[in-house]
Order: C-alpha cells, then sequence, then structure tokens
C-alpha cells in the first residue's frame, strides 16, 4: 500500500527508511488493527525476549508507528534498520543492541 | 504504615450496600432474564430497577440507557454506532485533543474506514472552545463528541454550549462522562447532549457495568448484534449483578452526591494548596472549574513514575496520567496539548479523593509530598537546568 500522503503529513518523517524487500527477522509480532500505545508496548516487551544482535519485525498498520517506532529505537539505543511496505500494512525492522 | 489511596479516578471500592444489592443475583435470583419462569422475571426486574435510578442519575428516561460493561465499551458503541448509522448524511466527525483513547481510537480507527476526523485543540486549561466547536462544524459533520471531564487534569468542558451549538446545526452530540457521572451533577437535558457515556466504578458501583444514555428518536447502529437485550441495541446476556450494582450506586449517587462533593473539596483544595507551595510544581488543568475531587500537577526536573514509587513507599497511591506516559515513554498527549512541555510533562502526577480520604490523609500527604520531590531532585540530573528538545507527544491525535 505505502504510506498515503495523509499519512506522510501526519509524521515527522525525518527518521523515515523504506526498504525494497524485508529483512529476514529472528521474531515476529503482529498487531495489525492494535492502536497506541499497544505497538510501544509490544516492541518493548518482545526487545526484552530476544538476544542481542536479534532482529525483530513488528507489523502494524498504524500510520503514528512511521514516527514513534523509530523514534523509540533512538531513544532506547536499538537499531532501527527500516520499514518494508507490504499490501496492508508495515513491517518495521529492529535490530536488539541494548540488554 | 498509612495507606492512603488517592487514586479514585482510576476506580473505587464497591459501596457495602451496592455489594448487599448484588448478592442475590449470584445466588438465588441467577436466572437469564430472558426465561419466562421466576428466575428470569426476577433477573428482568431488576434490571430494569437499575435502569430507572441509573436513568433517574442523569435525568434521563429509563429506555434511554443501555448497559455496557465499561465506559470504554459505549464510547465506543456512540461513535462507531452514530457514525454508521449516519454515514448516508455525510462523514464528518469532530473531537478534540483531549478525550480519552476510547474515543480517539476509535476516530482513528474511522479515518482508516473513509471517515474525516477533526481534532480540535484545547486552552491552556485544558478547555475546548465552543466557537471552534462551530467554526469546525461542515455540511459533512455528523457527530461531535466532547469529554465532559477530563480524567487526567480534572478540567471540565462547556459541554451545554457545544450541546446547544450541536442541536441548532443538527448534528449529534455525545460526551463522555465517565470521570465526571457521580462526582458532580449531570443532567442531560440541560447540558443538551443526545448520547453520554459513563461507568458505574466511578461512584462506588462495580467494575464491569457502564451505561450508554442514548436520547429518544436518536438511531444507533449496534455494536454486538444477537439477541434482544437492551432492546435489540446490545446482545448478550446481561451481567444482572453488575447492573443491579450499578442501580444501586447510582441511586446512592442522586442522594449523597451534593454531601460527597461538600466532603471532598475542602480536602482536596487543601491539598493543592499546599502542592502549590513547593518550587516549580504546577497545576495542571483549570483551576476553578474542575472536578471536586480531581488535583494533578507537573512537578519539573522528576519523573511522574519516581514520585509515585516513592509515594507507594511511603503508603500513598496515586497516578501519573495517562497510559501512553507511564508505559510507553511517551509524554501525555493532553499534558503536550495544553502546552507543557515535553521534558516537563513527564513530571506528572494525578491524586483524586474519594468518600474515604480523612483530612489526617491529606495532612499526611501533605507532609510527605514536599519531602519526596525535594529527594528526587536532589538526585534528578534534570535539575541542573536539562530543557529537553524532543517531540514525543501521542501520535494518535495529529
Amino acid at each position: 500500500m505505502g504510506p498515503s500522503e495523509a499519512a506522510l503529513k501526519l509524521v515527522d518523517n525525518t527518521h523515515l527508511r523504506f526498504l525494497d524487500k524485508p529483512v529476514k527477522a529472528d521474531a515476529t509480532t503482529d498487531i495489525i488493527y492494535m492502536m497506541c500505545p499497544m505497538h510501544l508496548l509490544t516492541i518493548e516487551e518482545k526487545i526484552k525476549e530476544m538476544e542481542r544482535g536479534q532482529i525483530v519485525s513488528i507489523l502494524t498498520d498504524y500510520d503514528g508507528a512511521l514516527e514513534d517506532i523509530p523514534q523509540w529505537c533512538n531513544k532506547t539505543g536499538n537499531e532501527f534498520l527500516g520499514i518494508y511496505e507490504d499490501v496492508d500494512h508495515y513491517k518495521f525492522f529492529i535490530k536488539k543492541v541494548q540488554a | 504504615m498509612k495507606k492512603i489511596y488517592l487514586d479514585h479516578v482510576a476506580t473505587n471500592p464497591v459501596h457495602p450496600e451496592v455489594l448487599d444489592a448484588m448478592m442475590p443475583y449470584f445466588k438465588e435470583h441467577f436466572g437469564n432474564p430472558l426465561s419466562i419462569y421466576e428466575h428470569g422475571m426476577k433477573a428482568r426486574e431488576a434490571i430494569e430497577n437499575a435502569r430507572s435510578s441509573t436513568a433517574s442519575l442523569i435525568n434521563a428516561k429509563p429506555k434511554e440507557i443501555i448497559f455496557t460493561a465499561s465506559g470504554a465499551e459505549a464510547n465506543n458503541f456512540a461513535i462507531k454506532g452514530i457514525a454508521y448509522a449516519n454515514q448516508n448524511r455525510g462523514k464528518h466527525i469532530i473531537i478534540s485533543k483531549i478525550e480519552h483513547h476510547s474515543v480517539l481510537n476509535t476516530a482513528r480507527f474511522l479515518e482508516k474506514s473513509g471517515f474525516a476526523v477533526t481534532y480540535l485543540p484545547i486552552d491552556k486549561d485544558g478547555v475546548v472552545n465552543p466557537a471552534d466547536v462551530e467554526k469546525a462544524i461542515t455540511k459533512e459533520t455528523i457527530l461531535i463528541s466532547i469529554i465532559h471531564a477530563s480524567p487526567e487534569i480534572g478540567t471540565i468542558e462547556p459541554v451545554a454550549e457545544i450541546g446547544r451549538i450541536a442541536k441548532q446545526k443538527g448534528v449529534i452530540f455525545h460526551t463522555d462522562a465517565v470521570a465526571s457521572v457521580g462526582n458532580v451533577p449531570v443532567d442531560v437535558q440541560s447540558l443538551n447532549i443526545d448520547l453520554m457515556s459513563f461507568a458505574a466504578h466511578q461512584f462506588y458501583g462495580p467494575k464491569g457495568a457502564g451505561a450508554l444514555y442514548v436520547k429518544e428518536g436518536v438511531r444507533i447502529v449496534p455494536l454486538v448484534y444477537g439477541g434482544i437485550q437492551e432492546g435489540g441495541r446490545r446482545a448478550g446476556t446481561e451481567n444482572v449483578p453488575a447492573i443491579a450494582g450499578m442501580g444501586k450506586a447510582a441511586e446512592l449517587a442522586k442522594r449523597d452526591l451534593q454531601k460527597r462533593i461538600d466532603y471532598v473539596k475542602p480536602l482536596r483544595d487543601k491539598l493543592i494548596n499546599n502542592a502549590l507551595k513547593i518550587d516549580k510544581v504546577m497545576l495542571t488543568g483549570h483551576p476553578g472549574n474542575r472536578l471536586p475531587n480531581h488535583a494533578s500537577f507537573v512537578a519539573e526536573y522528576i519523573e511522574g513514575e519516581a514520585m509515585l514509587l516513592l509515594l507507594s513507599a511511603k503508603g500513598i497511591f496515586a497516578a501519573s496520567g495517562s497510559a501512553c506516559s507511564s508505559k510507553a515513554l511517551k509524554a501525555s498527549p493532553v499534558l503536550i496539548s495544553i502546552g507543557v512541555p515535553t521534558h516537563v510533562a513527564q513530571g506528572s502526577v494525578v491524586f483524586t479523593l474519594g468518600e474515604g480520604t480523612t483530612e489526617d490523609d491529606i495532612n499526611y500527604f501533605n507532609e510527605t509530598f514536599p519531602q519526596i520531590i525535594s529527594r528526587l531532585r536532589e538526585i534528578s540530573p534534570y535539575a541542573k537546568g536539562w530543557e529537553g528538545t524532543e517531540d514525543s507527544s501521542c501520535t494518535a491525535q495529529k
């Protein structure tokens, strides 16, 4: 689908990084149809379960995640690898850096 | 150690008379209200009695009350139900930036289904300007939903005036009155309200019981289809004990409301006056027009969560505001909307009093709170002057 123009207007898109193809993830969490703040709570919980260096993929259709997830990575010191736009949702890829 | 509960906006204990009113419906009168024999009749009678006293609390007719399982469900029902019922007339909805997430996220959900939503700003006291509501109305507008009172900053909104504008323009008006019903007088007639959400546990009733007032003649699409319960508008076998409890709690709230306000307000004022003597502690929300049991502050250079932990170690139980700030490392969208800088919004704390709060409790609180602030500032790196730059307000309302 790609983010709509309306969605891009909603967010500070300076941190956005879009990928041509999805990254191979070690774990995936599907939170499609969930809204704020479930995306942030989910990442926090998921990252706790992962080993350092592993990659988690978060599937969401929540436009606010375009701003929140890169910012969350920035704030917590985890690496934001990018976003892949699937047919009806986004796939966010995050590498665990911090314990 | 003392245990002082100052989080009455989160929930309340069930009043003993309410519990007594609920008990028979767990055991001897356990019947399904739809059954035509004695068991069912008793249960049905309990529901209809509860409907009458719940309606009476807000000056509505019994048939205008639909019982739900929570305030959040009532908000979802109102907004989705009115949007779907009126989508052929228009697809524009007006809400404000001070709404609860059960309104905010429902509106966002509808945006994905092709509705347009206007998010009205609020002023520094958290007040929605009725003139902004009027300006935002277009030919497409089908619904206005503005909260009655904010659980986070206590501000009471000019709902009667907004309701008057909505009526004049022929737009349906819903208000989320979860934080206000049972704490201040609420009259759906004089406030010009078409739909209103409220919840029993806010006025010493049980959790799991809420209601949506729907003015006679307003059409609404059900959220839950199935049986004929609640006039076919909310299917599912009723939670009879909870509904009976809500009815009793409404009866008590109607009887004791002024007494409760007169008791709690001077205690709340004492708490506010004392807290405002502390350096760089500011009241959030409207200074006068606010819930009578509600005190909310931001303290500079301190994390709200740290305050809560130290307060709880001293036996004082309170909240920091929205789920965003406490659970998701985000600044509260309501505080950002009233102009609190991001770094200050992290130092948010909310105290709400109730029937059980005593003068001694407030004296103890007033001694303890300044000590906790001083202690945290001694160890806070921010106390040396970090102003913060990042914008981490909530994306749900952008």
